[in-house]
Order: C-alpha cells, then structure tokens, then sequence
C-alpha cells in the first residue's frame, strides 16, 4: 500500500539478532493522520519495527524514512511509549513529566499539568508513580509520550494489564489525538479494542508485513489461511 | 552549549533526587568502607611510620571499592521500566548525561571520602608529615578518575549478564596509573618524603586524556544494543 501524504517510509528493513531475523526487508509506507494497528503473533517483529520507528534498534540493512528524515533526527516529531513505564517509580508523575520536559527544551510546569490532565490524572498528586495503578502508570506513561506535542506516536502494547474500563479511556484518548491529526501507532494483542477507531490493521508474521486492511475480520482471516 | 548545562543540571537534580529518597548507594557505600577500616585496624597494628607508608594503599583501595558500589547503582536506576530508552529517544544530548552521571558519582564518593578520612586518620593514628594540602588535589583528581572511567565502563556493562562483575574487571586494570598516583602522593605527603607535585601532574594528564576518551566514545555506548 502507498500513499502520496506518507508520513513514514520503510525500504526492505532488515533487522537481525545474531542469527535470528526479527524483520525480514519489510517494505512500507504509512499514510499520516491515520491510526494504524500492528498484530501479530509473539515474535512476530511488531515490537522490533516500533522500537526502529523510534531509533532504538538501528536496522542491519535497509532505511527508515520519517518525515524525509532519519529517525534519530525525527526525534522531535515522535513520541514512543514502551512495553514498560519508562518512567522513575520514586518520583511523582509531575516530576517524571518536569524531567522529560527539560530534555525536549520545554520550561515551566503548564505543559506538563495540561498532559497530565489530558490523560484524566491529576497533577497535583504526590503520590510517586511506583505507587500508582497499572491502568494510571499506562495514562502517565502516555503523558510523557505525547509531552512535546508530537506528530507520531508509537505505542507498544497501551493496553496490557489494564483493566477494561482503563484501556477504553485510553483508547478514546488515542482517537482524539487521531481526530486532531496525530499519525498513530499502535502494537497490541487486544485489537478487538481498536475496531472502529483505528484507520488501518497491519498483520505481521515472521518478520514481515503479510497483509493490511482497513477490516480488521478481512485481515484476520486472510493471515489465518497461510 | 545552555542546552547542554541545562540538560546536565536537570539530569544531575533528578539523580540527587532518587539518591535522596532511596539511598541505595550511599549507605552501602559507607557501610562497606566503615567495614574495611575497621577490618583493616584488626588486621594491621602498625606504628605511626609504618602507617604513614601503608594508609595511602588502604585508603584509596577502600574508596575504590566503595566507589563500585556507587557505580553499578548509577546505571541500574535507568534500566528499571527501561527509563534510559526514553532519554535514548529524546534530542538531549547523550554528553549531558554523561557528565550528570559522573559529578553524581563525584559527589557521592567525594561525600564518602569527606566522612571516611577522620576516621582513617584516627583508626591509624595518621599526621601528614609532608604539605598536607597537596592532599586536596590528590583527592579531587583521583576521585574524578575513578568515577569518569567507572561511570564510562558501567554503561559499557549495562547489557552484560554479569554486568556487577563485569565493571571492577574493565575498571581496575585501567585505573591502575590513577591508583598508583594516588597511593603514591598521599604517601609522599603523609611521611614528609618529599613533593607530590609529580604524581598531581600525571593525575591531572589522566583525567584530561580519559575524561576526553569518555566524552567521545559515550554517545556510542548509549545507542549500543
């Protein structure tokens, strides 16, 4: 699938562990201000793509392309949220925040409480983040992901361990950020969440891109005949 | 160049911070060299000469061990939840981090060293003989040598299995110019035998050649897999 506003390109995108090839010259390009979903079985590359996507695994051969540019250099335009919390557990969730946003040159708290508030948390709460529920460490960890106000967004797994109340919040979030023009990714196995809301599924098997609907039942069943 | 002080002095703050509220490395660093002191009384019964050629030895072996301490703990803080990932993501500079990481170190073993020297000086009976502000270079160089390198090779070990064992294995051998400079100097000053001015040189050269080393290769280290 190509796409004349792409916002991201990937050319046969090879990424291996030793011997072990977790991406296998997957080749791609992704529309922008759409919400894409990555499945697919354990093992299956999604998370070794994000973590390319973000700069954090530098591919062994083939080239990303984000926004015309490397994506260590895009680093402004994307905001990467982990499997894990990425943040301290001895700190409040204002103070995880005021660090982070010192990195990306952003002064004073405003930023800060306004995305803290935008992920219906509080941010006056003293609380450090090591104490918080799974379900308000997932919001606070979407905070610090979408703090300097990105265009993309890469998301492993959002949803695990939260419980479904939480994960929905966390879903409606996602569209409005999809609504105001956000290109979104997102690694899940709990697609079923998404329907409705995301744009496009991408399945992935093996290290490669093997197939991607806009129905996730279509994708589904076609990755089920191979 | 701001953006790089301000990175450094947010980076520093926030590991002051977590220090602070967990004290993981500062009481086990002062446990662990409170121990050696006292093992060390038991051990040796030497005369006041005696002590004056030995302490330096003791001293700075002590402080280096409790500085390990400290290193491991530098980098373990940011493998919980992966937090290094979200540096490793953001355009702060990876040099930043480098340097907050180090004068933390700095502190710590500086703050140790500062509460362990009164009780080395009364356990051993010790009086500098020689001019005892030289020991103020020596202490303030020779800590700076052992946390730059020590910060710069526990990164390095972050992603190894045995990474505890791993540091002292690459720090030691590689400390031993800075160890033998600072033993040396503080002997120099504590039995009178002459200058030190020679051994503060050749830890000053130390520290500029690793210091720059360290600076160089550390953005490679970061982004390392």
């Amino acid at each position: 699938m190509t796409d004349s506003a792409s916002i991201i390109s990937l050319s046969n995108l090879i990424k291996q562990f030793g011997r072990f090839a977790a991406l296998r010259g997957v080749t791609a390009e992704f529309a922008a201000g759409k919400f894409h979903v990555i499945l697919g079985d354990n093992g299956a590359g999604k998370t070794t793509l994000l973590r390319a996507l973000a700069g954090l695994a530098q591919p062994t051969r083939g080239t990303i392309s984000i926004l015309g540019k490397e994506p260590h250099d895009a680093c402004r335009q994307l905001g990467y949220m982990a499997h894990p919390s990425l943040l301290y557990d001895e700190m409040s969730g204002m103070e995880n925040l005021r660090y982070f946003a010192r990195l990306y040159e952003i002064s004073g708290d405003a930023r800060c409480e306004q995305v803290i508030r935008s992920v219906r948390l509080d941010p006056g709460l003293a609380r450090p983040v090591g104490q918080y529920s799974q379900g308000m460490r997932q919001r606070m960890s979407l905070a610090r992901a979408i703090l300097h106000d990105p265009e993309i967004l890469l998301l492993d797994e959002p949803f695990s361990n939260v419980d479904v109340h939480s994960a929905q919040e966390i879903v409606g979030l996602l569209k409005e950020m999809r609504d105001a023009g956000k290109t979104i990714f997102v690694v899940t196995h709990q697609a079923s969440l998404l329907q409705g809301v995301a744009d496009e599924f991408i399945w992935m098997q093996a290290g490669q891109i093997v197939d991607r609907t806009a129905d996730f039942h279509a994708g589904f069943s076609t990755v089920g005949k191979q | 160049m701001s953006l790089l002080r301000s990175i450094t002095a947010a980076t520093l703050a926030k590991d002051i911070r977590l220090e602070w509220r967990s004290r993981d490395a500062i009481n086990s660093m002062l446990f662990f060299s409170l121990l050696v002191v006292v093992i060390f009384s038991f051990a040796f019964d030497p005369n006041a000469e005696e002590s004056r050629e030995i302490a330096g030895g003791l001293i700075w072996v002590a402080f280096l061990f409790a500085a390990v301490v400290a290193l491991n703990q530098t980098w373990a803080r940011e493998l919980r939840n992966q937090v290094l990932d979200a540096y490793r993501v953001s355009p702060a500079p990876a040099t930043a981090l480098f340097v907050a990481k180090a004068l933390g170190n700095f502190l710590l073993v500086s703050l140790l060293e500062a509460l362990m020297a009164p009780l080395f000086m009364i356990f051993y009976n010790l009086r500098p003989l020689g001019p005892a502000w030289q020991l103020i270079p020596v202490a303030i160089l020779g800590t700076w040598a052992l946390v730059v390198n020590g910060t710069f090779f526990a990164a390095m070990s972050l992603r190894t299995r045995s990474r505890e064992i791993m540091l002292p294995l690459l720090l030691f051998p590689i400390s031993i110019p800075a160890i033998q400079s600072m033993v040396e100097a503080t002997r120099v000053v504590l039995s009178g035998d002459g200058s030190a001015r020679f051994w503060i040189v050749l830890l000053l050269t130390y520290d500029v050649v690793f210091t720059t080393a360290c600076l160089a290769l550390f953005e490679t280290i970061l982004q390392a897999e």
